[in-house]
């Protein structure tokens, strides 16, 4: 009971003294506050947006920004903030059921791969580098060739393409904890390899999944946008900055601003969030602090 | 060394025969008959299936992957249903524009990232440093069909300084060609170069905190000497790598950046091809664009063994 109470305070102390490293950096900081300000404005266009994005309004085409129309108009007379407030829904949903597929089926395999070792770990890791063989783009070309297009494949896509990710990283943190002294001595009380790396490996590399998270986040932030560019992310009506850069691609001439506004939301966008994995890496290892 | 290879050889054809097994099957069960698409709507059944019989799509399907493959190995990659020409003569024009794009982009991004990553590495911390390694976290979240667009704006429609895009074909000599695939291979490479000018200077800084840095410094070598002489070359063994890994992801992303400038590469004809229902051409390029990832995978792996000894011990 004593030893419980001391590993939970120790533990809560740990993670008191990590968040404060953590909102010390400024990059931390600066980050969480541009990912919460995308995320609040997703959100909020549930409910609101200041214009119908469903609604052409032909006489209000391409109108420079102003302050009826903060980020300006599209070539249907859309108001091109309300897209944007509601293409970071899109944006945000995919990249995040795509971590989310990533860990779900990445984390077990690298953890199962590391905890039996041999032939399961060679055919599990083989598996990976064959799947890793498939930039998104051209898992996102089969699948679309396939399926068709839209938002639910540009999921499937990126979300294959983070298994070995998180497969890799896990199996080799793993492997480097199954040496050590704690681990033998879970094993010579007779737990299993199953809740050796639940109860022990698992929460020792949380740290580590979380910070990989932020970045293949980002970086699924952009495969969307990149997917829904070339036509095989979301479709209409739904709008998509990747696809508000398509459309701005024969309007550049006439209306710089229905590309520079979407691209600007996805730069603030992945911006945030590297930022925010740069300050949670440096404030959860301090062997990094100051390195970057 | 020898065992090394040998292991990786294996690895890298086991890795190989799997991926034809996972395209071909995949692209397989693509719904639609390629012979109807062919013929259209219009067409009798006894043509369709006279097609049918001739492309060799009544066979089975194993019988069918086994002849794909045997035709692979002798290069071979199948006759195209739409443009009536074999696949290896299409990905052999088209190649040569892709192939050509993300080489240059390779090159711009090492030009312009390891004098950046050097230069921020000698001044560690100081503020030319700072801001230059916040000016790479912008690089590396800006979106490179975005930039492309906006480099468009600049240079094609308001200095009308190059087009804003297609393709005059190497026939019309080599200057007009590169021309045409400057501005595409600047927007490849400029959120490349970002993240080749972070792993530069991350390394340089390791390396100029070892020993024989400090030994060079004390024999009388000036800090730019060590710099360049000493510190560069042992710090790029981790630049290589992500060099040969953005290559792949380089030959990748003309993908999407031939659909900005409208360059008649492999990206562009994978997605006609898909529209098309093309299948053979959507499975020979997409196969060369994972064998390539595959290879150079494989020669990563390589040179780090013969660059660090210890890894050629290890199991995986």
């Amino acid at each position: 009971m004593t030893v419980t109470s001391s590993n939970t305070k120790e533990q809560s102390t740990i993670a008191r003294s990590t968040w404060q490293r953590a909102l010390a950096s400024r990059s931390f900081v600066i980050g969480v506050s541009i990912t919460l300000l995308i995320v609040v404005l997703a959100l909020l266009s549930f409910v609101w947006t200041p214009y119908d994005v469903a609604k052409l309004v032909i006489t209000n085409r391409l109108k420079a920004p102003s302050t009826e129309f903060w980020f300006g108009t599209d070539h249907f007379g859309r108001d091109i903030f309300s897209m944007i407030m509601v293409g970071a829904r899109n944006s945000i949903a995919v990249a995040l059921v795509a971590v989310a597929i990533g860990m779900c089926i990445g984390i077990p395999l690298g953890a199962w791969a590391a905890a039996k070792r041999g032939w399961i770990d060679d055919v599990l890791m083989r598996a990976n580098d064959l799947v890793f063989a498939f930039p998104s783009i051209l898992s996102a070309v089969m699948i679309t060739a396939i399926f068709g297009p839209g938002a639910i494949n540009a999921i499937i896509a990126i979300g294959i393409f983070n298994i070995p990710v998180f497969a890799r990283l896990t199996r080799g943190a793993a492997l480097s904890l199954w040496s050590r002294e704690y681990i033998l001595a879970a094993r010579v009380c007779g737990k299993s390899p199953a809740r050796i790396t639940v109860e022990h490996i698992l929460p020792n590399i949380t740290n580590l999944l979380i910070v990989q998270g932020t970045i293949q986040f980002s970086l699924g932030i952009l495969a969307e946008a990149g997917l829904s560019y070339v036509g095989l992310g979301a479709q209409p009506p739904l709008p998509s900055w990747g696809r508000m850069l398509f459309e701005a691609q024969t309007m550049m001439a006439i209306g710089p601003h229905m590309a520079i506004f979407p691209g600007i939301a996805i730069i603030l966008t992945v911006l945030g969030l590297n930022l925010m994995g740069d300050g949670l890496r440096d404030a959860l290892d301090p062997k990094l602090r100051g390195e970057n | 060394m020898s065992w090394f290879i040998a292991k990786r050889l294996v690895s890298l054809f086991v890795t190989l025969i799997f991926a034809t097994i996972v395209i071909f099957a995949v692209l397989e069960i693509i719904p639609g008959d390629p012979a109807r698409l062919m013929l259209g709507i219009n067409a009798t059944e006894d043509a369709v299936s006279a097609l049918r019989e001739q492309m060799g799509l009544n066979q089975p399907i194993f019988i069918r992957y086994l002849d794909w493959v045997t035709g692979l190995l002798s290069g071979d990659l199948g006759k195209s249903f739409t443009y009536s020409s074999q696949v290896s003569e299409l990905i052999g024009e088209r190649i040569w524009v892709s192939l050509p794009l993300a080489l240059l982009a390779l090159t711009l991004s090492t030009v312009i990232a390891i004098p950046i990553g050097l230069y921020a590495a000698a001044r560690r911390g100081r503020t030319s440093d700072t801001s230059i390694m916040a000016a790479t976290q912008f690089g590396i979240a800006i979106p490179n069909f975005w930039f492309a667009l906006l480099l468009v704006y600049v240079f094609a429609v308001a200095l009308r300084w190059v087009p804003a895009g297609g393709f005059p074909g190497w026939e019309n000599g080599i200057w007009p060609a590169l021309y045409s695939l400057f501005l595409p291979a600047i927007a490849l490479a400029l959120p490349q170069a970002a993240i080749l000018s972070r792993v530069a200077r991350s390394a340089l800084i390791e390396v100029l905190g070892e020993d024989f840095i400090r030994t060079a410094r004390a024999k009388g070598l000036t800090k730019s000497q060590t710099l360049w002489h000493h510190a560069l070359r042992n710090a790029m063994i981790p630049v290589v790598t992500i060099m040969g890994l953005q290559f792949a992801f380089l030959l990748a992303g003309t993908i999407i950046i031939e659909n900005v400038f409208y360059l008649p590469g492999l990206g562009r004809l994978v997605f006609q091809a898909i529209t098309q229902h093309d299948l053979p051409v959507v499975q020979g390029t997409v196969l060369l664009l994972v064998a390539t990832v595959v290879v150079i995978n494989f020669l990563i792996d390589l040179l780090y063994a013969w660059i660090d000894p210890r890894l050629r011990s290890t199991t995986r």
